[in-house]
């Protein structure tokens, strides 16, 4: 059974090249479009790893990993961020939010998985 | 790919008009979080899409923008007027380069220079490259499908990562060894990273020793089950790179520990190159290993499987702990929403978030609305077949038949309203170009929108944007009195342009008015005698005045300013609005302001017509062409030259046609007295008294084109079906005056009256 | 490759039909339909060729009468006529003609290239011969024939 995978992007063209990405390598992804939608995917799904954008309206991407990381079905699950920067401040911020690792937007697939599976198997 | 980057496109225009929106929220005073978010969020995500394609032109530019909306956002600056103004130039600038990449074009060499220099003067930075990386997506990577199936197969061919070779492999020079010993925090655990996935990458890597070293592990009395006790020595065997790949240095390894970073003990150490041992201490770490939560199983004794921080496995003790107490909670920054699933507080004015919508290829939406044309010729005839078969028209069938057609209208209105978008798109346009007018003639110009949710057919909105653009260009360049003019009239300085649309009796009425000085009536009178347009006593009314800016050959501007010289008239304005099927029409007052109304049908599919019979064959002309209908009587006819007559109308004179005759259907007739005629034309445009044959019927009918199966035929429009199958060619009457002989006369009769 | 011709040879399938009392053929790959005759639709300054459009469910189907546009003899009565409608790519037009005969399949091998006799018209619409049980038929070349899209009737 592939790993399932919530991606969380406001961007539809980043929701796109995520599901493709994610299962040309053979996971099952599930997208949601902002924080709030994220949380109502977690009602049905519980998935190996959630992978998010920050920037979202309604509810962002730091917002939502802190309501995730409170919940204790979810505390554990890995996610990883989508940052647009590789500064070093915003992979500090990501980790204090609750962050397990970050992918760099725009993202390359290999990197994608290679990610994926440091924090997933 | 190339669906997902088209796609990307249509996003992309969204955003920019929730730019162009929030923008304009904010310029109105309406400056909160949500706001500048909207703002923020629209150039970042276009910039992070532009990334994946490798646009890279305008990536710096949304990063450039980007940072200056984010130094807005966090507080750190406050724009005033100018930089708001910075803003939307930034914003159209942004517009184009999106546009350009999507249709493989170039900007002008120098525009996104000053901008981008403008830009990071505000934010006080010098316009460094930041390092954005630029990846652009390979998404054509076959990854052969990895992520664990049933049965745990977990290894992943990583390009460039060297399998793991056999022991018996020949010694190469570029073997490495190397030392790490890796220690996590309780902090790693709580993050959701696990070491065993850890592990299992450096396995990934080359031949692995796994060491465990179990000695702070508590006793289960006192253990926390979500604390870290264990650390790990590997020692990591990494056999010569295949082919060009690069060897395992330690930047590759620390990159492994990259997520962890700070959250454990690390210590990489190379040892001496040497050839590998023939004994492992312990086999390495089997690349598929198995999926039940615990140790790695060839790890030295790790007799409780209590640090997996897996999902909490059945027998672990119950997890109700709090977490590890030195990774302080985040306390998220002030962010529009800050507690989960509550909804944000309505805004008094949010950009409006489109409605739930399905996207539709342009294509099928053709061929639906040429089938729903289709079954309102087919129910035509059905009518007409109905009633020549001699029903009574109160009948069963024929009330039916009523209502089915009834039904028809309204699936017909129904479909080519799908077409319909909003004209919002449009008004933004205009947005722009009043921005860039004002700014070329150096006047303070307000614009004011009402109706931009107003729905117009897709291909109007398309035509209607040249018309538009000269006349709102006109509107600011002319109507528009200079600053200290209006002021010296006690006008406010700043000129107001506003464009109206509204949907109104079946048809559409935009309006574009200015707060101007109104028409100078003397002066048009006084160019349009000096063009010849107008007889120098001719007596004309105000409107009529008006009007002669319509006229072919007028240009208003004395003073040529920027933008007037471009060599569009009003009439070219004019005539496009005509063959769009609409009317345009002008009031002023003077000192007041000027507004053009214009009246545009709803789709441009269907055409009121009337269906006149000439020369045996049947046409139809369309309705808003025709200005009377007559009867021609002896004092109405006069002759003009040789071969042409004229009908005195209303005071006035106006060549005389022969449908019939100009296409080539017959000859002249030898005495039109009494016939048919149409005074065909536009209001102030070309007009003619067209001779048919006799006049029909009048009726909607579905526009077919021409064009593209058979080719231009001129004073001919398009085709349409009638009720008897047959086709029925439609007129296009300034085209068909344009190019008339005028022929009324047979050339050896001799001259009557 | 293969040397026994026969069995591999590249063959033509044609629909032949008899128009101004001569035997002509397209290309079946050209053909989309074939139907009685209709009244057309005349347009105005049409060349003396173009019959007019037809309605061809709901479409707009321009009319070549194929003996004008050959100039070759039109007789006999119109309301035989059958039309072919053909395709070429971008374009579709109907092609008026008196019936039609049969389809064939010819190798090509068996096609010719039609003789360069100046003075006969219609040498430039036709694009090769072929001989069937003892009758020439002449395979049109319908780029010629149909007018180039656009042309504006003169």
């Amino acid at each position: 059974m592939s790993l399932d995978i919530l991606a969380v992007d406001d961007s539809r063209t980043m929701r796109d090249m995520l599901r493709l990405a994610l299962t040309q390598a053979g996971f099952t992804p599930h997208l949601a479009e902002d924080g709030i939608d994220g949380l109502e995917k977690l009602k049905g799904l519980t998935p190996d790893v959630i992978i998010t954008d920050v920037n979202m309206p309604r509810l962002d991407g730091f917002g939502f990993i802190d309501a995730v990381r409170t919940e204790e079905e979810w505390r554990r699950i890995p996610i990883l961020v989508l940052t647009t920067e590789s500064a070093a401040e915003l992979k500090a911020r990501a980790r204090e939010a609750g962050a397990t690792g970050w992918i760099v937007k725009p993202f390359d697939p290999v990197k994608l998985v290679k990610a994926l599976h440091m924090v997933a198997g | 790919m190339a669906e997902i980057r088209a796609a990307f496109f249509v996003e992309a225009e969204e955003l920019l008009e929730s730019l162009q929106d929030g923008l304009q929220l904010y310029d109105d005073g309406q400056r909160d979080d949500e706001t500048i978010n909207v703002v923020f969020r629209a150039v970042h995500s276009i910039k992070g899409g532009a990334g994946a394609f490798g646009l890279d032109e305008l990536v710096q530019f949304a990063h450039t923008f980007e940072t200056a909306l984010d130094a807005v956002r966090s507080g750190a600056l406050d724009p005033d007027g100018a930089a708001v103004k910075l803003f939307f130039r930034s914003a159209d600038i942004l517009a184009d380069l999106v546009r350009a990449a999507r249709d493989g074009t170039d900007l002008p060499a120098d525009v996104t220079g000053p901008v981008l220099a403008a830009l990071g003067e505000l934010t006080g930075e010098e316009e460094e490259e930041e390092e954005v990386d630029f990846q652009p997506a390979t998404l054509s990577l076959d990854l052969g499908g990895a992520g664990g199936d049933a049965g745990g197969a977990g290894g992943l061919d990583i390009p460039g990562l060297p399998p793991l070779p056999p022991l018996e492999a020949p010694q190469a020079p570029a073997r490495s060894t190397w030392t790490i010993r890796f220690a996590p925090h309780d902090a790693l655990l709580v993050s959701g990273n696990e070491p065993l996935y850890l592990l299992r990458a450096l396995a990934e890597m080359g031949e692995t020793e796994v060491s465990c070293d179990c000695t702070e592990l508590p006793g289960l009395d006192t253990i926390d089950p979500e604390a870290a006790y264990l650390a790990w020595t590997i020692r990591l065997d990494c056999p010569p790179p295949e082919g060009d790949g690069p060897p395992v240095d330690e930047a590759a390894i620390r990159e492994v520990f990259e997520f962890v970073d700070g959250l454990c003990d690390l210590e990489i150490t190379a040892e001496a190159v040497e050839p590998p041992s023939d004994a492992a201490a312990l086999p390495p770490l089997d690349p598929a290993p198995d999926t039940a939560p615990g140790a790695p199983a060839d790890v030295a004794p790790a007799p409780i499987a209590a640090e997996a921080p897996t999902p909490a496995p059945a027998d672990a003790p119950a997890a109700a702990a709090p977490p590890a107490p030195d990774l302080p909670r985040p306390a998220p920054d002030s962010k529009p929403a800050a507690k989960p699933a509550a909804a944000p507080a309505p805004e008094p004015r949010t950009a409006t978030r489109p409605a739930a919508t399905v996207r539709v290829d342009l294509e099928r939406i053709d061929r639906l609305v040429n089938l729903v044309g289709e079954l309102v010729i087919n129910q035509a005839m059905l009518s007409q077949r109905v009633a020549e078969a001699g029903l009574p028209p109160n009948s069963p069938v024929a009330t039916g038949l009523e209502e089915f057609m009834q039904l028809t209208r309204d699936i017909q209105e129904s479909v080519m309203m799908i077409r319909a978008q909003p004209i919002k798109s449009l008004f933004q346009r205009m947005a722009r170009i009043v921005r860039e007018a004002s700014s070329d003639v150096g006047k303070e110009v307000r614009f004011v929108t009402e109706g931009e949710n107003t729905e117009v057919d897709k291909t109007v909105i398309e035509r209607l944007a040249d018309p538009l653009t000269h006349m709102i260009r006109n509107a600011v360049d002319h109507g528009l009195e200079k600053t200290e003019d209006r002021v010296a009239a006690g006008k406010p300085a700043e000129g107001r342009v506003t464009l109206k649309a509204a949907h109104r009796s079946g048809r559409i009425l935009i309006e574009i008015a200015d707060d101007g000085g109104g028409i100078n009536r003397p002066r048009v009178r006084e160019i349009a005698e000096e063009r010849g347009l107008i007889a120098p006593d001719a007596q004309l009314t105000e409107s009529e005045i008006d009007n002669l800016l319509f006229m072919p050959g007028f240009s208003t501007a004395s003073e040529v300013s920027s933008l007037s010289g471009r060599g569009v008239g009003m009439d070219v304005v004019r005539s496009s609005i005509q063959a769009l099927g609409g009317r345009v029409a002008i009031t002023s007052r003077r000192g007041e302001g000027t507004t053009f109304s214009i009246s545009l049908p709803l789709t441009l599919a269907v055409l009121d017509g009337m269906v006149v019979g000439a020369a045996g064959e049947t046409l139809v002309v369309p309705l808003n062409a025709i200005l009377e209908t007559l009867t021609l009587g002896e004092e109405d006819l006069r002759a003009l030259g040789p071969q042409t007559h004229v009908v005195q109308i209303r005071g006035g004179f106006v060549p005389l046609i022969d449908l019939g005759t100009e296409l080539g259907y017959r000859a002249p007739l030898d005495n039109y007295m009494g016939s048919t005629v149409l005074l065909i034309g536009q209001e102030e445009g070309q007009r003619a008294a067209m001779v048919v044959d006799a006049i029909e019927d009048q009726r909607q009918v579905v526009i077919k084109g021409l064009e593209a199966t058979y080719g231009r035929v001129p004073g001919i429009a398009a085709a349409t079906i009638l009720g008897d199958g047959q086709i029925a060619l439609i007129l296009d009457p300034p085209d068909l005056i344009a190019g008339a002989s005028g022929r009324t006369r047979a050339a050896n009769l001799p001259l009557a009256g | 490759m293969n040397d026994q011709a026969r069995t591999t040879e590249q063959m033509t399938e044609l629909l032949s039909f008899r128009v101004g009392g001569q035997d002509y053929s397209v290309p079946i790959m050209s053909v989309r339909e074939i139907r009685g005759s209709a009244r057309a639709t005349s347009l105005p300054h049409a060349p003396p060729y173009m019959r007019g459009v037809i309605n061809l469910r709901g479409t707009v189907l321009p009319i070549v009468d194929l003996a004008a546009r050959l100039g070759l003899d039109v007789e006999g009565d119109e309301a035989r006529n059958v039309i072919i409608v053909v395709d070429l790519g971008e374009r579709t037009a109907g092609l008026m003609v008196d019936a039609v005969s049969d389809i064939l399949t010819i190798p090509d091998s068996e096609v010719q290239p039609p003789p360069d006799l100046a003075a006969d018209g219609a040498r430039g619409f036709v694009s090769g011969l072929t001989i069937v049980e003892g009758r020439m038929i002449r395979i049109l070349d319908l780029h010629e024939v149909l007018p180039p899209p656009g042309e504006e009737a003169a």
